[in-house]
């Protein structure tokens, strides 16, 4: 998209309008949700953070795919770290994930551990070729976003011969942590913003859920300004009609039903299966797993791998802050034994984490 | 000379000395240097300012320099930023065998070109040659030393509520088209390095100014980094305005498809200049007139909001941190 036409969408004097309109609407306070870490980013990078009128309080949910991986999955990954012949493959933002005993990718890169960051799994086919001797094992962390990506390079793969592509597939998928996180009595929330990304795959048909099953409103939505104060706005409008919708604010970039080409591919190597993510603890149906057709690009099978439940950080409230139970700077480790540099939880390591934005960006 | 660098040029012996003469001292040499003695004699006075940088950028060719000139620059703009006159730098170049040779003598007479830009001689060098693997291609070192013409000496704690924070250009460039080209990405419009030697126009603004709180220039860490640095040892607040600082829409383009932050990359060629409010229309009207600073403008202002910290007024009206850099920028998951 060009930036002019980007441009629009953050026009201060819209905002201001809509930011004025919502103060006057608010009877109460009411709760939204932003599900993926991009907008936690967005809503503090803009600034939109200091101007959001005092009753919306703005939760981060499970939305950032470094943050929900699992500890166990993540120690899985560190110990493959190291192996004789094996490259690991990764984004860069799980470099600095946080393992059991101090262990990060950093560390075991200092270690003589061979890890190559990409910036696309594609870059894997040739890194595979050129070390013909090794096995490539790319870390599949991710939602609907980047699984059909790596789909597609499993299939380039198998097309092109190269044999040694190992995928440790970690998927989630976004709706059913949704579901999950509704029928939880103890988490209140009136609203959620929609990831874009996720959604420019799957659609909105997958959301429909919230409306029909738990009475809530959730709005697709883009990253910029107005797309986000648009949503909330729409939300606040029908509750305050006593209704409930599932939208689609973010139709530049996201068809109702998504992108079919990406969920094909997706769903021809991967399976939904049950997946522990971090906090919210195992979700019925909530991961992707490689089928047995493609059986011989599984990491987890080939080094025998079991993903478990292992005992929580000690003081880390990160699970809390994915539910939208705490807030960031409720944490009592938070900015101080818990910081970017020495970070004790995920959210605090990513960078769409909600810990490092409130870190990062938050005044006071 | 082969056309490969072979350990035997780094022995001290016949072969290092051809590379000596055949090479450095065709590109480098000077009245100085000429002589190979074992130092350096130099005519300096006053007050002096020195600087040293090792300089170890993978690709060492990038769209706008290459690392031999960057050498020369980096440490030259540290010496300028003193509100010093650099006069000298020394070179030590370590080398990994099997480095063509072609690519030697591009560096090492891109660096002799910059020397002479910038109106410095190198005086004093020192070559090694490591076993392939020891080192990443080629590593340089180089020290810098000047005489200080500023009157107060511009340094990084003198910053003062009202002062203002002006920048001499875009910010990004540099950080930006070296990562690219490292990764061999094509960005829409070609982006170049900013890599400059600014000590001629820094000269012009100290000599021209009666008072220059700071000279930085934002290499790694960018502006956002090296503004938190200034604000924590000055102990004031920088506030910023978002859409007063300059980037180039190649290069917010390129950082958003890549997760990145255009304020943390680093720049080679730019400066933060930050003085007292009433001289800051005279200082970019003598940094536009130059084409160094020709994008010159005000980014912001110290206040007392916030001491040690840098607050971002952001295009919204919103107010936010600006914080530092942890560690790397790496690209994101999606
Ligand atoms: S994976 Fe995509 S949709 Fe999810 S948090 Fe990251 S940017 Fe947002
Ligand atoms: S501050 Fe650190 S320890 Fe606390 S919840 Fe956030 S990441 Fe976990």
């Amino acid at each position: 998209m060009s930036f002019e036409l980007l441009e629009k969408f953050r026009d201060p004097a819209l905002c201001r309008k809509i930011l004025d309109k919502m103060e006057s609407e608010l009877d109460r306070e009411l709760r939204f949700m932003e599900v993926c870490g991009t907008h936690t980013v967005a809503i503090f990078q803009s600034g939109l953070r200091s101007l959001l009128p005092e009753k919306i309080v703005h939760l981060s949910g499970p939305g950032c795919p470094v943050c929900v991986t699992h500890e166990s999955e993540v120690n899985a990954f560190l110990d493959l770290a190291g192996h004789e012949n094996v490259i690991l493959a990764t984004f860069g933002d799980l470099m600095r994930v946080p393992g059991d005993k101090g262990r990060n990718l950093k560390k075991a890169v200092a270690d003589g551990a061979r890890v190559k960051v990409v910036y696309s799994p594609f870059d894997t086919l040739k890194l595979a070729k050129e070390n013909p001797g090794d096995l490539v094992v790319f870390i599949g962390v991710g939602f609907e976003t980047t699984a059909p990506t790596i789909a597609a390079t499993m299939k380039m793969a198998r097309e092109q011969g190269i044999d040694n592509l190992r995928i440790l597939c970690f998927h989630k998928t976004v709706p059913t942590a949704l579901d999950a996180l509704l029928s939880d009595e103890a988490i209140n929330i009136d609203g959620f913003i929609l990831p874009g990304h996720v959604s420019a795959i799957i659609g909105v048909e997958p959301y429909e859920f919230i409306a029909e099953n738990y009475a809530k409103s959730a709005v697709v939505t883009g990253f910029e300004p107005l797309d986000i104060l648009q949503s909330l706005n729409q939300m606040i409008e029908w509750r305050n009609k006593g209704e409930a919708h599932v939208a689609n604010n973010y139709t530049r970039i996201v068809g109702e039903h998504g992108n079919p080409k990406a969920l094909e591919i997706m769903y021809e190597v991967f399976e939904p299966c049950d997946a522990l993510w971090r906090g919210l603890g195992l979700i019925p149906g909530s991961g992707l797993e490689i089928r047995p057709e493609w059986e011989s690009f599984d990491a987890k099978k080939q080094f025998g791998i079991e993903i478990k439940e292992s005992p929580a950080l000690p003081g880390c409230k990160c699970g809390d802050i994915l539910k939208g139970v705490k807030q960031p700077d409720q944490c009592p480790l938070f900015g101080k034994a818990c910081t970017p540099a020495n970070p004790v939880g995920p959210c605090m390591v990513s960078t769409e984490g909600s810990c490092a934005a409130y870190y990062k960006y938050k005044l006071d | 000379m082969s056309d490969k660098v072979l350990l035997d040029y780094g022995s001290g012996g016949r072969a290092s000395q051809r590379l000596i003469s055949d090479l450095f001292l065709k590109y480098l040499g000077n009245d100085e240097l000429d002589r190979l003695n074992d130092a350096a004699v130099l005519n300096l006075s006053g007050r002096i300012a020195m600087s040293t940088d090792s300089f170890t950028v993978d690709p060492i060719f990038f769209p706008g320099g290459d690392i031999g000139s960057l050498a020369v620059h980096g440490t030259v703009n540290d010496v300028a930023m003193m509100g010093a006159v650099p006069r000298y730098i020394t070179c030590g170049y370590i080398i990994e065998e099997g480095l063509p040779m072609a690519d030697l003598e591009r560096i090492v007479q891109s660096m002799g070109e910059a020397a002479r830009h910038a109106g410095v001689k190198v005086v004093t060098g020192d070559t090694k040659v490591v076993p392939k693997g020891a080192c990443d291609k080629i590593f340089i070192n180089t020290t810098g030393i000047g005489e200080i013409i500023a009157d107060p000496t511009p340094s990084g704690d003198a910053a003062r509520v009202g002062d203002a924070v002006l920048v001499s250009g875009t910010m990004g460039d540099h950080g930006l088209t070296v990562l690219g080209t490292r990764e061999g990405l094509d960005f829409e419009a070609k982006v170049q390095s900013d890599s400059a030697a600014l000590n001629h126009l820094l000269v012009k603004l100290v000599r021209e100014l009666p008072e220059v709180h700071v000279l930085r220039d934002p290499t790694r860490g960018g502006l956002a980094t090296t503004l938190n640095e200034i604000t924590k040892s000055s102990n004031v607040c920088c506030e910023l305005t978002e859409t007063s600082i300059p980037v180039r829409p190649e290069v917010k383009g390129g950082c958003s498809i890549l997760g990145l932050d255009p304020l943390y990359l680093a720049n080679e060629g730019k400066f933060i200049c930050i003085l007292p409010g009433e001289y800051a229309d005279k200082a970019l009207e003598i940094m536009r007139a130059d084409p160094l600073g020709q994008d010159a403008c005000r980014i912001g202002t110290m206040t007392d909001a916030n001491p040690g910290k840098v607050v971002l007024v952001t295009q919204l009206g919103g107010k936010r941190l600006l914080g530092m850099l942890e560690g790397e920028q790496l690209p994101r998951i999606c």
